[in-house]
């Protein structure tokens, strides 16, 4: 049995396999479909989430080390309005087929939250772990950057003390 | 042609009319009322437009997504003659159904193929709702006026929003063709602009909008393992062991059909291969339980092909000169090139892609009693009904397709085999299923793009391309025919401009499964053409730039009328734009130069021109300048996208994709042995669009094919190495 922290509310999983990695676990168990299944070896990013604060790939987390930590999904990133990265993604009309885009927006959101001015190499550097198959980099790329005009640092990060539960 | 419709009995209980048409185009181009139904709070103008009470103007895109953006420009075209105001606009996949006609998403086609059929549903639908106006208000059709989803008469000042028209333009006759005027282009408000994509704030929170979204109630999830050697048959299976597996509902052999598929008999193909299905409580279940599966396999129908093998048979067959069958021949091509001033001789050589798109296959495919229920994303939805009907043995009238948005497409969705083994399976276990390859499995079992080899022959006589030929050594997997895009397809350029052309093809055996990539043909053949044009103008010591020029020539249209056929005002233009935005002849620095390349597919005439550096075996693309005429603009910012990424995937695709095969089976597995371009060694692209006052033409594939042969130049001008094999790791080369 695994407690965790998934944007902002206590979820627990009872009787699944703690080696179920937490990208299939959201999808299948919480109704979370956001995170998106690219390859399944941690290559592409498209499951990428905030481990307490920290984009990592839900592919490569096991449900049963997770138990006490907190989790933010795309679904998670928008509070009253839309992160300037999400309104950026818009306003910039980054997607084509989109699949990737939740992913790279953990990222880079990730990225700009503590890095509000990030040089092109930061960028490049931040969002290398995020395939866009369609190749919409210029786009992503522009995006960071008219968010980045948007962003202050800030504390995003869902608040470790609530405590709304659901079991699944 | 008739009108119904049905009034909707309960009248009183609202004050809106209930009644609603159904409308369509039929295949000659006319407008038939289909049906009459009865719409709930809605007034539906046609099978494409549905204007509600609040305004809302909901219209059906009916070709399906996959990236391409036509759930966007699609419902644009109609909101144009409908004057609808964008704001208002929801665009929606429309049901999969027989009057949506062609239903798929290839070629390129979805917007030259709709342009005609939706200009006239939107200025059908506004000219009923300008009658219902004229009517009301009694006054002549000819004095109103619309905008911005408003009917205006300019003498009287009156006006009404659609809102308030529809429900009695809904109950008028669909008025006849000939009634109904269409827009001139310098009156359109919507089209060429720069318009967000419609589903681009379902995108950035993450709402499941995506096939492997879709759910059914009940459902139970399911992995299908194949023979790793394409075509072979799972004899028996370790099924009691995995059954005993945690999560795991059931498990069993499906026969399917042994043999590599081929994906010519798509239309009328039910097939999926022989494999054995594990169905789990969950996806993770499923595919953890496979890592305990044993198969035994019988191979004797399975592939043999060894990549390499391949390749050196198809190289043996380049160098002994003469093909065994000529595919084309203009002029005097012996004597062009014995009279020649020069001429060049080169091989070239392109490996298998796979298509790599970031979603893996995948379906929800529900079999009950004697119908079905598809949720998938695939690129041919038009293919599904009639195929899972036969399959099952059930009438076509139980079966309901859904189209949903796929995860990238380039040709990988076109063939549906995902959605009979879930419905082999569905069938088998008595409920829905969501089916999911893995990666492993989208990499194992595609349809690739050929491998292609071609050896190239110019000969120049007064500094112009006086004779080509071209001999081609084919993969056949019937001895017949070449693969899918293994051959040769007639392109007006060289073929129809050059005076003497010899086109000639040996075939060799090759089971390997390929399919359309996107752009097919042209993706291989302009590396191989625009490089070889490059050789020949270095040898001759003329400048690319004017020496294509000069090859292309003056004639306009090679077939007049024909929108797809080369232009060569157009190709001029085009080649022109790219080449000054780039600053073809300026200075550069040790080590850097600039490339230029040009093809037109898809009826897309695209120049591209590359800026590279190489330092050591290292190349860096630093910029491409491109410049398009793909005819009137729909969707600006789509447009724009597509040529944008086109040109990122053409360098991620001759970067390092290259699929090798082995006793059959595909060797790489993940993006791990098979790369993708990622951000840092992504160039900047700068894109411009010339309207040449033509039809649109699709944006999917044409600009695609110019990016390899540009940046295998601009490689040549910075440091005189001539790549002439794709991807560019086969010569050492890496893009950083």
């Amino acid at each position: 049995m695994a407690t965790i922290k998934i944007n902002g509310k206590n979820q627990t999983f009872e009787g699944l396999d703690p080696a179920m990695p937490l990208l299939w676990a959201l999808r299948d168990h919480v109704g979370i479909q956001g995170v998106k299944y690219g390859c399944g070896v941690g290559q592409c990013g498209a499951c990428t989430v905030w481990l307490d604060g920290f984009a990592t790939r839900s592919c490569q987390l096991t449900v049963g080390a997770l138990d006490g930590r907190s989790i933010t999904t795309i679904e998670g990133l928008a509070r009253e309005n839309l992160h300037p990265v999400q309104q950026a993604w818009i306003d910039n009309d980054v997607a084509q087929c989109g699949y990737c885009q939740a992913g790279q927006i953990m990222s880079a959101a990730a990225l700009l939250e503590r890095n509000p001015s990030p040089t092109d190499d930061e960028i490049d550097a931040a969002m290398a772990g995020n395939i866009c198959r369609c190749g919409t980099y210029v786009r992503i790329k522009s995006a960071i950057k008219a968010a980045s005009g948007a962003m202050t640092a800030s504390a995003l990060f869902y608040d470790a003390t609530q405590s709304e539960e659901a079991t699944v | 042609m008739s009108t119904s419709v049905d009034r909707n009995t309960n009248e009183g209980r609202r004050n809106f009319l209930k009644a609603s048409l159904g409308l369509a185009l039929t295949s000659s181009g006319g407008i038939s009322i289909m049906s009459a139904v009865a719409a709930e709070a809605s007034g539906t103008l046609n099978a494409y437009v549905e204007i509600d009470a609040d305004g809302k103007v909901t219209i059906f895109a009916p070709n399906p997504e996959v990236g391409q953006g036509v759930n966007t420009s699609l419902p644009m075209i109609v909101a144009e003659e409908l004057d609808a105001n964008w704001d208002d606009v929801v665009c929606k996949a429309a049901p999969v159904a027989p009057n949506y006609g062609a239903q798929f998403a290839g070629g390129s086609l979805s917007t030259p193929m709709r342009w005609d059929e939706l200009r006239k549903v939107g200025a059908t639908a506004r000219e009923m709702l300008c009658q219902a106006a004229a009517k009301q208000w009694k006054v002549e059709r000819s004095e109103l006026t619309t905008s911005k989803s408003m009917v205006m008469h300019g003498g009287s000042g009156r006006s009404a929003s659609y809102k308030e028209l529809v429900a009695n333009a809904a109950s008028i006759p669909v008025p006849k063709e000939s009634s109904v005027t269409l827009k001139s282009a310098s009156d359109y408000q919507l089209l060429g602009k720069r318009v967000v994509n419609a589903s681009a704030a379902d995108i950035v929170v993450g709402n499941p909008i995506f096939g492997i979204d879709a759910t059914a109630p009940g459902m139970v999830y399911a992995t299908y393992v194949k023979c790793p050697s394409i075509g072979g048959i799972a004899k028996s299976a370790n099924l009691d062991a995995v059954k005993a597996l945690p999560g795991v509902i059931d498990a069993f052999i499906l026969e399917g059909t042994p043999g590599a598929l081929d994906f010519g008999a798509l239309r009328n193909m039910h097939a999926f291969a022989p494999g054995v299905a594990i169905v789990a409580k969950d996806t993770w279940s499923a595919f953890k339980a496979r890592k305990s599966l044993t198969v035994e396999w019988d191979y004797s129908t399975a592939s043999r092909d060894d990549s390499d093998a391949l390749k050196a048979e198809a190289l043996a067959i380049l160098n002994s000169g003469a093909g065994e069958k000529d595919i084309e021949r203009t002029g005097d091509v012996d004597a062009a090139f014995a009279q020649a001033d020069l001429t060049g001789d080169a091989i070239y050589q392109m490996d298998f892609v796979s298509h790599a798109q970031l979603e893996p296959q995948g379906v929800v495919v529900e079999v009950k009693g004697d119908g079905v229920e598809v949720w998938s994303s695939s690129q041919t939805p038009v293919f599904i009904t009639q195929n899972i009907a036969n399959q099952l043995g059930i009438d076509v009238k139980n079966v309901t397709v859904h189209q949903i948005r796929g995860g990238g497409g380039f040709g990988r969705r076109l063939s549906n085999e995902p959605v009979f083994e879930a419905a082999a399976i569905s069938q088998r276990i008595g409920k829905p299923v969501k089916l999911q390859w893995s990666r492993e499995d989208d990499m194992a079992f595609d349809y690739y793009r050929s491998a292609t080899n071609y050896r190239l022959q110019g000969a120049v006589t007064d500094g112009k391309l006086v004779g080509w030929k071209n001999l081609i050594a084919a993969g056949s997997r019937d001895d017949e025919n070449p693969n899918y895009a293994a051959g040769y397809r007639p392109f007006d350029f060289p073929g129809k401009v050059i005076p003497n052309v010899a086109i000639e093809q040996t075939l060799f055996k090759s089971e390997t499964p390929t399919g359309p990539w996107r752009a097919p043909i042209s993706n291989v053949y302009a590396f191989a053409e625009q490089s070889f044009i490059a050789e020949l103008a270095h040898q001759a010591g003329i400048d690319h730039k004017t020496f294509l020029l000069d090859a292309i020539g003056n004639q306009g249209w090679i077939k007049e009328g024909d929108i797809q056929s080369l232009n060569t005002a157009r190709a001029r233009a085009v080649i022109e734009a790219a080449t000054k935005a780039a600053g073809w002849g300026r200075e550069l620095p040790e080590g850097r130069g600039l490339g230029l390349g040009f093809f037109l597919s898809h009826a897309g005439h695209i120049a591209e021109v590359a800026e590279v550096s190489v330092e050591g075996n290292n190349v860096t693309v630093h910029d491409v300048w491109l410049a398009a005429d793909v005819g009137q603009v729909v969707n600006l910012s789509g447009l724009e996208n597509q040529l944008q990424g086109s040109v990122v995937d053409g360098v991620s695709a001759m970067a390092a994709q290259s699929i090798t095969v082995k006793n059959g089976a595909v060797v790489e597995s993940n993006y791990d042995s098979y790369p993708l371009l990622r951000m840092p060694q992504s160039p900047r692209v700068h894109v411009q669009t010339l309207d040449s006052g033509y039809r649109p033409s699709g944006a999917g594939e044409p600009a695609l094919p110019p990016l390899a042969p540009a940046v295998c130049n601009a490689i040549f001008n910075a440091c005189g190495k001539r790549i002439r094999s794709l991807p560019i790791s086969n010569e050492g080369f890496t893009i950083v």
